[in-house]
């Protein structure tokens, strides 16, 4: 009786608990039958005693869930008849906390590429999955391939839409610089797309009848990872220079055509800093091999942002492209169509004279490849959000640049070279 | 008739004049509720001016952003010049919008104003927006404010060679309220286009909506450039 005395001196009343903050589990060993019963007469409604394992028989052991409020007497209970115990669960709230964030991980994990959820950005494993997901439900139509490894030994992953073989290419790619996530989610929203509107939509039967289109949604995927964990502002690759505290190279300034000009920094330090040697970078040189290897594509299409833009060959000279007036004339027609949709207002022209003299650029290299209708877009905003365009434009987002990226796939199927 | 001195109005030369008129507009009249964007260059020419520079000449529009999309657009003539020799106070430039001198401070300037003038105030906040381009409805006036104080420093140091953006508020922490005065301690980070760097800036700012917004101090600050150690 004594102990259930001391117990209720220090009885505090509790109204209305919500949470288990600060509740324990705790694992009682009693020694013998008499421990057994003294346990047995605990009030358990009046301190919210939740048993996990009743208090039965010596040899087993008695565990019980102690709302925050009640610890102190119980504790003191135990003590008091020299009862022994152990804490099992210290914060019984935090439990509870990571089973939550557990299911809630698992309920949003999307079993097709029909739950995937196209109006939020993703991480890699994300991505990763959704690519791996695509290929599973559409392998008549889609494949992933591998055209070689980042500096941190990440894949570089190419997704292959083609209905035969031995076809001319359309090559798409996104996220090259790693900031500019809204390129890598239209991406993931043209993927899927493709995979829909193939046997629907007549044109992009057409084009994909005599066509391959490769898509590299994740471009630079070790800087993609470094803004998601350490800089959303990341822009270049992850390699280390030499000599330097300074990280990466801008894989927008490494490619052969110009390199080392005035638009480019020879800065290690530097965002535009171009590297130090053609190709240096493997995100780079993995595209060079595979349209050198290749050998048949015929639009080259390199998606960035921000600034609404569609731009066409040079960057490193005014010395203006032999098709610059197809180019430009395309360009328009495919402005027009995007701009159709949302009203959304872009500038086209080449690189050098519409956004700044940019050395050693993607598209200066594959136009001097010999691949015709090489564009690089730069999507939305033009600055009120940059780098950080809410969530909920990327779909608009990605609706418009299709319908440019419709106009220009066409025009390359209806003009064969 | 095409002059010589003609820009095309939707390419980078003009678009930077244009951005240099938006900073200064920003500055004069910008407030919680009220930041001008860009809407279109409509015309635009550049002449060099003897020894003072090259002056710009622009026909524009602009729109409040915090209007969403029922607001109108302004038309506006600036003249921005880049001066020849260095200057620390930047472009200087010349603005005539119209209806600018019918705009005053709003309803929702004087409440934002009263809400947070309150002693017990200390708003504090990280990443507006947040890497998702998110923002809460609360935060939004807090942004504003920062993007008016940040076009004091992108107006400052704009020449022909940057275009300023504000990439996001890095952080925002509420000072004690002096002179009847709000007063904020911003981190902005700016985004200049051409060189692609991202620029910190630490801001003292103040606001009321007689004053205006003021900034009181500045401080550059560098990024830690995120080394890793080189390979052995």
């Amino acid at each position: 009786m004594k102990g259930l005395l001391v117990l209720t001196a220090l009885f505090v009343a509790v109204f209305g608990k919500v949470t288990f903050e600060g509740d324990q589990v705790l694992r009682i060993t009693a020694k013998n039958a008499e421990q057994i019963a003294l346990l047995k007469e605990l009030p358990e409604e009046t301190l919210g005693l939740d048993y996990w394992m009743l208090p039965s028989h010596a040899s087993l052991p008695v565990d019980v869930h102690v709302p925050f409020h009640s610890l102190q007497a119980v504790r003191a209970f135990l003590g008091y008849n020299q009862i022994q115990y152990r804490v099992m669960i210290d914060n019984l709230q935090d439990v509870v906390d990571a089973e939550e964030r557990e299911m809630v991980k698992y309920r949003s994990l999307p079993r097709s590429t029909d739950d995937f959820v196209y109006t939020n950005y993703h991480d890699l494993n994300s991505i990763n999955s959704f690519m791996d997901m695509l290929v599973a439900e559409n392998s008549n139509l889609v494949s992933k391939f591998e055209i070689g490894k980042s500096y941190e030994g990440r894949s570089l992953d190419v997704l292959k839409f083609s209905t035969g073989a031995n076809r001319p290419g359309i090559w798409i790619d996104t996220g090259i610089h790693s900031r500019e996530w809204i390129t890598t989610a239209s991406a993931i929203w043209s993927a899927k797309k493709i995979v829909t509107d193939y046997g629907r939509d007549p044109v992009l039967t057409d084009i994909l009848n005599n066509y391959d289109i490769f898509l590299e949604i994740i471009a630079n995927p070790d800087g993609f990872a470094y803004t998601h964990s350490n800089d959303r502002m990341w822009r270049k690759t992850r390699k280390p220079n030499p000599g330097s505290s300074c990280v990466g190279v801008d894989p927008n300034r490494n490619w052969e055509v110009g390199f080392g000009g005035p638009g480019a920094s020879s800065n290690p330090c530097s965002q535009t800093y171009h590297g130090p040697s053609v190709h240096s970078e493997p995100e780079v040189k993995a595209i060079v091999d595979f349209v050198k290897s290749h050998g048949k594509l015929k639009a080259f299409l390199s998606i960035h942002s921000y600034s609404q833009m569609l731009l066409y060959p040079y960057g490193y000279t005014r010395t203006s492209a032999k098709d610059q007036a197809e180019l430009h004339e395309l360009a328009r027609k495919a402005v027009s169509e995007l701009q159709s949709l949302y009203n959304t207002a872009y500038t086209y022209g080449s690189v050098i004279t519409t956004i700044y003299q940019a050395d050693g650029i993607t598209i200066d290299w594959t136009y001097d490849q010999g691949i015709k209708y090489s564009y690089t877009f730069e999507l939305r905003d033009t600055g009120r959000y940059g780098f950080l365009l809410p969530a909920d434009q990327i779909v608009p987002t990605a609706e418009e640049t299709w319908l440019a990226l419709m106009a220009i796939m066409e025009h390359t199927k209806n003009n064969p070279y | 008739m095409a002059g010589p001195g003609d820009l095309e109005p939707t390419h980078f030369p003009a678009r930077r004049a244009a951005t240099v008129a938006l900073h200064r507009l920003n500055v004069a009249h910008g407030s919680p509720f009220r930041v001008f964007g860009l809407q279109q260059v409509h015309k635009a020419s550049v002449e060099d001016v003897a020894a003072a520079g090259r002056k710009y000449s622009l026909d524009l529009s602009v729109t409040d952003w915090a209007a969403g999309s029922a607001g109108p657009a302004l038309r506006c003539s600036a003249e921005v010049l880049f001066s020849r020799t260095e200057q620390s106070s930047g472009p200087e430039v010349q603005l005539r919008c119209e209806a600018l001198q019918k705009i005053n401070s709003t309803a929702e300037d004087h409440a934002f104003y009263q809400k947070y003038l309150a002693p017990a105030s200390a708003v504090s906040a990280q990443h507006l927006p947040d890497s998702y381009g998110n923002m809460s409805e609360e935060m939004q006036p807090f942004w504003r404010l920062a993007r008016v104080a940040a076009s004091f420093i992108m107006l400052r140091e704009s020449s022909e060679n940057t275009e300023f953006n504000m990439a996001q508020v890095a952080s925002i922490t509420q000072q004690e309220s002096s002179d009847k005065q709000l007063m904020l301690d911003y981190v902005v980070l700016l985004h200049d286009l051409p060189s692609q760097e991202i620029i910190q800036w630490k801001l003292l700012v103040s606001w009321s909506p007689d004053r205006g917004v003021r900034v009181l101090q500045t401080e550059w600050q560098p990024r830690c450039p995120h080394a890793t150690e080189p390979p052995n």
